[in-house]
């Protein structure tokens, strides 16, 4: 066996038990090497429940800055005796294992090919003198951290640093760390020397990069583009959105001579009160939005319906999770892009967002606001677990002061004065988008009836054919508008002429990233192209048919995009080859490659054989 | 009949009021319900309402759900925005408009499926939140549109022409109390007398103030035996008192004698004066309001007035501490914390 020996790429996995207080020991792990400047990405493992359950943690530490997920382990932290014999074998041949050896295990637990590393963890924390049972659970985890600095060679002022980071103003919280740290470190240093081979050496990869989850950046983006109505209902894996808006408006958006509030947030009773409320806002004016995920879309569907036909904006976060039904709560898919694409009865369609990162989300969040109100429709933003619920290394967040708020086109008081001809439904500019006015505008002018059945150019209700087939062709002009104001889908050509191509969007991103410079290495070239919105631009189309054979990667069983790019583009699709990985793990660049290879070899053959 | 345009011709001594508009000037389009129905009388107390407070028309924002009550927002106040949104949806649609812009008045108008079935979750929360609306429910215990299916407020044992309903029925006024709305009102829109005033005393309540008004349908629902027909409500009407609105401008002087008249200012300084038709009720008292309902429905009463008034309450923006001016007239500035800030934020996450 030869162990294996690794400097800054590698995977370590933490198997722990939920509620035991591993997750800020963890993320505590990935931050001293991020600090150490080399890149790191992280993903947690959860199920859907509180105390308990396995709950795994896994770092792909990169020196090459690759940030999806690898696939194999190559250090298990195994403190979790639930799950030891598959965290055991899920190690890759020569990987480490780092147990509590507190209590003696027997030789049948281990395997003959990998390397042990026992820590007393349990002896250890029990040896911390004025501690009582629950801190020494806490401290457990703290001294594994210790101990794995000592392994992996972290700079010990690095740890030091975020533990004070950490625990800012709570001297004597600090001091009992950094003694955990240090028991954990010593220990291993004097036991266990030199048998570990992986190791982390300082690189100046990180840059100014910054370690965020994509709930988190997408409501400061919601903070940022102007939302002052919030109306949610907990779901995972959407709830950190709106509790993160709520965190980030507290600090940003407190009035600070009345200590008055600039935004209004509310948990309402249900899903669709939520969409309810965001609708009954964006009517008046405000800039509100909903976070939610599948469950909560199926329940939304009649006010999507409401929102399309009555042009009222709306944003919605859905940070997908796997479906269908309550599926896997806690684990990643891409499976409600036609769900929300079409949601709602009649001919619906609706505007998506795919951002890529939580930067991205941030970004696609304030523009989400400005489309919802341009375009007077609701916007999805569609994000997935994998975004939003963990912390991603990406460029810092950005924005340009001399950025205006695009609040579409509402007619005023004073354009109502001066007689300008209103009708809420008439398409003035030919973009198919018409004037809207906000209730209490004008005392004589300018007042109309919303409602969700049809009508003429003027709001008043008709059924009369011709009338609902006007406003209706209306509506599809305004998606024609969509499509040419939504973001641009982002193309990047192979070093030589390449007969492929592939398309793919949203957090398929960082393993797509990985897998061209693997297929590169195999001389394989392949044209991408990001997908960042619905409507499709003609780019899509242009992009397929200037490839013999597109490969549609998603993360959903169904080819989602893949069926609507057939029907939207008319595109022949046997153009298309559909990738899908949809077993509620992110999608790896192991994955992506080696699905390509195949087939790209596969049809390179065939033609030979021709 | 929404082709018949309305003549805009009128008197010209047609009274006016303190803004110098007459009720011509709070009318909406002509009615396409029934003749007869009662939701039509409730759309004309409300003109008489807010034409004898002098409301600006403009400043009224009118939310609704979906069927015959719901459509009734078109019939008044043509000069409000107005938004028929999906069955029993109109709270939760309101409470986003009310968030938006803290400055109009926010008048729910909804129907006994509205708010008792479908909606009755909508209905719960939007009591619970102290939204500040009036939220009416007319209520003639039947589905119109749908032609004449009982409601979830339909009384047990009341019968249709093909049914007899077994369920029992919900009674709002109930719920409205347990759930913890302020000011809790039932009226008959066959008694404007008591109507009219029981609305001006709601737009000037801060909070959820909730009326079920017994509105009966023609139809569907006037047929004998049930309980939400013109000749049993002007039967079995209990009304608890009587209610004069009194403007916070117009001079107040109590002429009643005491034990007779229950005053009680509200927030926005007007004064409501209730005149005790029955002896033992106090409207300040959940409670008794409570028990007095639950007695009176046991012996086949229909308990009208104004059953439960808490002046002090506070609305859902005192409680989420929203900024006085609209949140839909704050722009980038007010908003956007800038990338000075950004830059901060960035560094906290390294």
């Amino acid at each position: 066996m030869t162990p294996l020996a690794s400097v800054n790429d590698f995977v370590v996995k933490f198997a722990n038990v939920n509620g035991s207080g591993s997750a800020s020991a963890n993320e505590l792990f990935a931050r001293c090497i991020l600090r150490m400047g080399v890149p790191v990405a992280s993903r947690n493992i959860f199920p859907s429940n509180i105390q308990g359950l396995p709950t795994w943690y896994e770092v792909r530490v990169s020196g090459e800055g690759w940030l999806g997920r690898r696939g194999g382990v190559d250090l298990m932290v195994a403190l979790n005796p639930q799950t030891w014999d598959r965290d055991v074998a899920e190690l890759e041949p020569g990987g480490y294992l780092l147990y509590d050896s507190t209590k003696p295990m027997p030789p049948s637990k281990f395997r003959d090919d990998i390397v042990v590393l026992g820590v007393p963890f349990t002896a250890l924390s029990n040896s911390l003198e004025g501690t009582i049972p629950r801190e020494r659970q806490l401290l457990k985890n703290v001294i594994y951290l210790g101990a794995l600095s000592a392994l992996l060679g972290f700079e010990p002022d690095v740890v030091e640093s975020l533990i004070g980071k950490q625990f800012k103003g709570k001297d004597k919280l600090i001091a009992l760390n950094m003694k955990a740290i240090a028991l954990g470190h010593d220990y291993a240093a004097k036991h266990l020397a030199g048998a570990c081979a992986l190791k982390v050496v300082r690189s100046d990869k990180v840059g100014d990069r910054i370690f965020i989850g994509g709930n988190d950046a997408a409501a400061l983006g919601a903070v940022y583009g102007g939302a002052t109505v919030c109306a949610w209902y907990p779901i995972t894996p959407s709830t950190s959105l709106a509790e993160a808006f709520m965190r980030h408006c507290k600090s940003l958006r407190v009035d600070k001579e009345s200590g008055e509030n600039k935004f209004a947030i509310i948990q309402a009773e249900d899903e669709i009160a939520a969409i309810g409320t965001v609708i009954g806002a964006g009517w008046n004016g405000a800039r509100s939005f909903t976070a939610t995920s599948g469950p909560g879309i199926s329940l939304m569907q009649e006010f999507f319906g409401l929102a399309y036909f009555a042009e009222i904006p709306a944003v919605v976060f859905d940070i997908q999770r796997g479906g269908p039904s309550t599926g896997m709560p806690t684990r990643t898919q891409q499976s409600d892009i036609m769900l929300a694409a079409y949601a709602s009865h009649g001919d619906t369609k609706h505007v998506l967002l795919f951002p890529e990162d939580p930067r991205e989300s941030f970004e696609l969040a304030a523009v989400a606001f400005d489309l919802a109100e341009r375009l007077q429709t609701p916007v999805f933003v569609m994000m997935d677990l994998d975004i939003g619920m963990n912390d991603w290394l990406c460029q810092p967040l950005a924005w340009d002061d001399s950025r205006q708020y695009d609040r579409g086109k509402i007619m005023t008081a004073d354009e109502l004065e001066a007689g300008r001809d209103f009708g809420r439904y008439l398409d003035v500019d030919g973009d198919g988008i018409p004037y809207r006015t906000l209730p209490g505008v004008h005392p004589t002018r300018g007042a109309y009836f919303t409602r969700g059945t049809s009508r003429d150019r003027y709001a008043r209700y008709s059924e009369e054919g011709a009338v609902y087939v006007d406003n209706m062709q209306r509506l599809l002009r305004k998606f024609g508008t969509a499509a040419t104001l939504v973001p641009a889908p982002v193309r990047r050509n192979a070093a030589e002429t390449a007969r492929f191509g592939a398309i793919y969007y949203g957090s398929t991103s960082p393993a797509m990233d990985e897998a061209l410079a693997r297929l590169k290495e195999q001389g394989l070239h392949l044209d991408t192209l990001r997908v960042r919105a619905f409507p499709f631009s003609d780019a899509v189309s242009d992009f397929i048919h200037a490839h013999e054979q597109v490969f549609v990667i998603e993360q959903n069983r169904d080819a989602q995009l893949l069926k609507m790019i057939v029907n939207e583009c008319a595109i022949d699709p046997a153009r298309l080859i559909a990738l899908l990985h949809y077993d509620g793990t992110p999608i790896t660049a192991r994955f992506i490659a080696n699905a390509v290879a195949e087939r790209m070899t596969l049809l390179g053959r065939k033609e030979a054989a021709e | 009949m929404t082709y018949i345009a309305k003549p805009k011709l009128h008197h010209k001594d047609i009274p006016t009021n303190a803004l110098g508009f007459t009720h011509r000037d709070y009318e909406g389009r002509i009615s396409t319900l029934c003749a007869g129905c009662g939701h039509d009388s409730i759309s004309a107390a409300l003109i008489q309402a807010c034409f004898e407070l002098s409301i600006e028309p403009h400043r009224v924002a009118k939310l609704s759900g979906i069927g015959c009550s719901s459509k009734t927002p078109d019939y008044f106040l043509g000069q409000s925005h107005g938004f028929n949104s999906v069955h029993g949806r109109m709270p939760s649609v309101l409470t986003g408009a009310n968030l938006a812009n803290r400055d109009l008045i926010y008048l729910g108008v909804s129907g006994d499926g509205d708010s008792a079935s479908i909606g009755i979750g909508q209905f719960a929360h939007a009591m619970r939140r102290g939204v500040n609306m009036v939220y009416i429910c007319e209520n003639n215990g039947v589905y119109g549109l749908t032609k004449g299916q009982f409601s979830a407020t339909a009384d047990k044992g009341s019968k249709s022409k093909t049914a007899v309903n077994h369920d029992a029925p919900i009674d709002l006024v109930s719920m409205a109390l347990v759930l913890g709305a302020s000011f809790v009102a039932r009226s008959f829109s066959g008694d404007k007398k008591q109507l009219v005033p029981l609305l001006k005393a709601a737009l000037s309540h801060r909070g959820v103030a909730v009326l079920d008004v017994i509105s009966p349908c023609v139809q569907f629902n006037n047929n004998p035996q049930s309980t939400k027909s013109y000749d049993f409500v002007r039967a079995h009407n209990e009304a608890v008192n009587r209610i004069d609105v009194i403007e916070a401008k117009a001079e107040i002087t109590v002429d009643y004698a005491p034990g007779e008249v229950v005053t009680v200012r509200q927030h926005d300084g007007s004064l409501l004066k209730l005149s005790k038709l029955q002896a033992d009720y106090d409207p300040r008292d959940r409670g008794k309001a409570m028990a007095y309902l639950q007695e009176h429905h046991a012996r086949g009463e229909v308990v009208t007035g104004l059953l439960y008034l808490d002046p002090e309450a506070e609305d859902l923006h005192a409680a989420l501490g929203t900024t006085k001016r609209p949140l839909n007239t704050l722009g980038v500035r007010e908003l956007c914390p800038g990338s000075k800030m950004l830059a901060a934020i960035n560094d906290s996450y390294r």
